[in-house]
């Protein structure tokens, strides 16, 4: 036996990556697929793996690699696969001359995401196969497999994980590097430069490959049948699998590892076996739509959910049809999210929500600042839209409309797809005021660098785009820099650029207070000055709690001495961090 | 053995994550197969947090189902009884002595339940601890994670020494002694 160890999922697609003799990666992070790239960096020796701006820069790198004969990968959530799709569409038709491999990881129950679309579809639109892994173990094994399929039948491949697989951990046998040789290049435009005269050629030829594919599927290792008691027959993927293990372990299984194309021939024979079958897939019914249209009677989404988490429980109240014996779960107040105590991003929309604006959101942390009692962010789209939708409140209503609205963007979201929407808004001649919350890193998904932050993926020392000569060059006219805590400048900059008939930028500039470890200074109380006013509880820091004679309580331990509460104070009732009481 | 089912609950930012990695290191240590479900994301921010442990001799999902808990660790009160359904009929809470209002409580929109831990210890077999106090008693408020956990412990079949071996490889050097204090803290709270 091998070295085991125990891996998170993404930690073994890493290792996967590694075994299978990958040498370029290209990302950019996103919940839940972030650690696949961070955990390439103890393979650097073999690997090339980088975090680029966003998905669609990813995908080409990869692309470029494949082209230039190595084992290539980008890794993305299932909405970056939408920012990635362009170059996806066409490299599905030029094929591969490396092995290329897109992970994707889909958020069924949107655990951190604003939508819950599933990446089968999108792989069926464009016609590339899918693996989908149920653990650690698999997640490492299928990466080669993945790559062994998009060599031999020249396709594109995406390993499509979910949240629950990425981010659990389980055993992993390790392996060791197969090195793969440098494919030697030779040009070959009718492949590799898609204008509609090669494209229509390729068009065929991948429609012939994707037959063989679906074929060679019906034979597969990855495609298993588990036959067990006849009554009833599952067929399931990925982590749905474990719960059908787990609540139905008499049932006959057949397990998909391809989920896109479908073993049409595997399918239909597991079928004729069975009583009852089932079809146990998490969000949309892809597997059940196909099944069905060749004509074979199955039950999936009558009595399952498109939306959320399946559980072991859910297939024994609905297919077992067991009564569970669990307590109701109590009523308690709920626990959303909340920005950290100390968070810079609740001092700029503390800023805002003083002066009544309204801001046009973005996707980062600063997300929460629609909830209470900040409740300034009135929109989230997707990456880079704040900007963009913005403008088009202006075009639609005038410049008057957005006097009292701003679009609040993060650094890295703004490296990602805001720089388009900013030379938009330039172009045509928009007024709006746009908020870069610069906290100098990727911040929800763990702290990322990026091209602003002076560091690669490796941590080594990289040169750091300066945002406000950028903005500049751009031809922003107005381009100021404020200290996200010093709210009486914070608040004149607004006003005044806000007012302004003319495109702004202000960056407000503070790290992340995550950035920094060890203990932190924190501010101190004075009750016999409070006049229980409430001011210093306006902005939601949980560090903060109203006590029952009205005055304030300062959890020492959470406080992070940003002094944004001692600036609200008109009594001197809170004492400034990191100065003596006395 | 059957598969034993373990819940961390608590704030984001709280360390569940650290504390179930122990747990988890430990299992696969004592040769059992093992998989650990964790958050990642959105919710660490001071969300509310759920890892799950499950090892054994074959572990097939990674999520401990409503009223199959053997041990539900929580390290906030409020915590305790938002999960508390998880717990089998003679499952075992381990409970931190900490409230931290969420913001519906904080902007008065909903209140805080009173007697959280009483209620729940009619139900269930409770242990409390104040970790967070005798963490200060330590020098380092951070380590109540293993305080609660040293506690928990004495309800799972590992010796000591196991404890310590993962604890040394899971922790930041410079913080394996305080780390190990804690968690003996925790095993003689009774």
């Amino acid at each position: 036996m091998g070295k085991q160890a125990v891996m998170l999922g993404n930690e073994a697609i890493a290792r996967g990556a590694y075994e299978a003799g990958v040498k370029v990666s290209s990302a950019y992070p996103g919940t839940p697929s972030t650690e696949i790239s961070e955990n390439l960096v103890q393979y650097k020796d073999d690997i090339y793996a980088e975090w680029a701006p966003n998905e669609k820069v990813a995908v080409e790198v990869a692309i470029g690699a494949s082209v230039a004969g190595v084992r290539s990968m980008a890794c993305m959530k299932h909405v970056g696969l939408n920012v990635g799709f362009d170059p996806l569409n066409t490299v599905s038709y030029m094929g591969v001359t490396g092995g290329l491999m897109l992970v994707v990881a889909d958020d069924p129950g949107l655990y951190s995401s604003q939508n819950e679309q599933d990446t089968r579809r999108m792989a069926r639109v464009t016609g590339v196969p899918v693996l989908e892994p149920s653990d650690s173990q698999e997640a490492k094994d299928f990466v080669a497999k993945a790559l062994d399929i998009s060599e031999k039948f020249d396709r594109p491949v995406i390993l499509r994980t979910t949240t629950r697989l990425a981010h659990s951990q389980g055993k992993v046998e390790l392996g060791e590097r197969a090195e793969k040789a440098v494919i030697p290049y030779e040009r070959n435009a009718a492949k590799t430069v898609m204008m509609p005269g090669n494209a229509k050629g390729r068009h065929i030829e991948v429609e012939k490959h994707n037959l063989e594919l679906a074929e060679a599927a019906n034979t597969m290792d990855i495609n298993r049948i588990e036959m067990n008691d006849t009554k009833i027959g599952v067929i399931t993927s990925g982590i749905p699998y474990l719960y059908v293990k787990e609540a139905l372990p008499d049932a006959s299984v057949l397990k998909l590892g391809m989920v896109n194309p479908l073993p049409r021939k595997l399918i239909t024979e597991f079928a004729s076996h069975v009583d009852k079958l089932y079809i146990v897939e998490e969000l949309e019914p892809v597997f059940e739509e196909q099944i069905k249209s060749w004509g074979i009677p199955c039950t999936g989404k009558e009595i399952l959910t498109v939306q959320g988490e399946y559980s072991a429980n859910m297939l024994r109240e609905k297919i077992a049809h067991e009564t569970l014996s669990a307590e109701e779960p109590a009523k308690v107040p709920g626990r959303p999210p909340i920005l950290c105590p100390g968070c810079p991003h609740r001092s700029t929309f503390y800023v805002l929500k003083k002066l009544g604006i309204h801001a046009a959101g973005d996707i980062g942390c600063y997300t929460l600042g629609a909830v209470p009692p900040l409740g300034v962010v009135d929109t989230t789209i997707c990456m880079g839209a704040s900007i963009s939708s913005l403008h088009g409140m202006e075009k639609a209503r005038g410049k008057d409309f957005i006097k009292n609205w701003v679009a609040v963007i993060g650094d890295s979201t703004f490296l990602h797809t805001g720089i388009n929407s900013l030379l938009n808004m330039v172009y045509n001649k928009a007024t709006g005021t746009v908020m870069i919350l610069d906290n100098s890193t990727t911040a929800m998904t763990g702290h990322q660098d990026h091209a602003a932050t002076g560091f690669t993926l490796q941590k080594e020392p990289a040169p750091a785009l300066d945002l406000e000569a950028f903005c500049k060059a751009l031809g922003v006219p107005n381009v100021r820099v404020v200290d996200a805590f010093d709210i009486a400048k914070l608040e004149k900059t607004i006003k005044e650029e806000t007012k302004r008939e003319e495109l702004s930028v202000i960056i407000s500039k503070s790290p992340c207070v995550l950035l920094t470890k060890g203990r932190k200074p924190h501010v101190t109380p004075h009750p016999e000055k409070c006049r229980k006013c409430g001011m210093c509880l306006k902005p939601g820091c949980p560090a903060i709690t109203k006590q029952a004679d009205g005055t304030i309580a300062i959890d020492d331990t959470m406080c992070t001495g940003c002094n944004l509460c001692v600036q609200l104070c008109k009594f001197d009732a809170i004492g400034k961090a990191g100065v003596s009481n006395e | 053995m059957s598969n034993k089912n373990i819940m961390i609950v608590g704030v984001g930012g709280q360390g569940t994550l650290l504390t179930s990695r122990i747990l988890g290191g430990r299992a696969i240590n004592g040769g059992y197969d093992v998989k650990l479900s964790e958050v990642h994301g959105m919710a660490q921010r001071g969300g509310s947090v759920v890892t799950f442990v499950r090892y054994g001799d074959k572990v097939q999902e990674p999520i401990v189902e409503e009223g199959c808990a053997d041990v539900l660790i929580a390290f906030e009160r409020l915590e305790a009884l938002r999960y508390a359904h998880f717990l089998k009929k003679d499952g075992v809470l381990i409970a931190n002595d900490q409230r931290i209002d969420p913001m519906p409580v904080v902007i008065g929109a909903a209140s805080y339940p009173e007697h959280i831990l009483e209620d729940l210890s009619k139900t269930y077999k409770t242990y409390v601890v104040d970790a967070m106090g005798e963490a200060k008693k330590l020098g380092n408020p951070r380590v109540f994670n293993l305080i609660v956990l040293g506690l928990a412990s004495q309800h799972m079949d590992f010796s000591k020494e196991d404890w310590y071996r993962v604890i040394e490889s899971t922790v930041p050097p410079k913080t394996i002694d305080i780390n190990k204090q804690a968690f003996e803290a925790g095993c003689r709270v009774r």
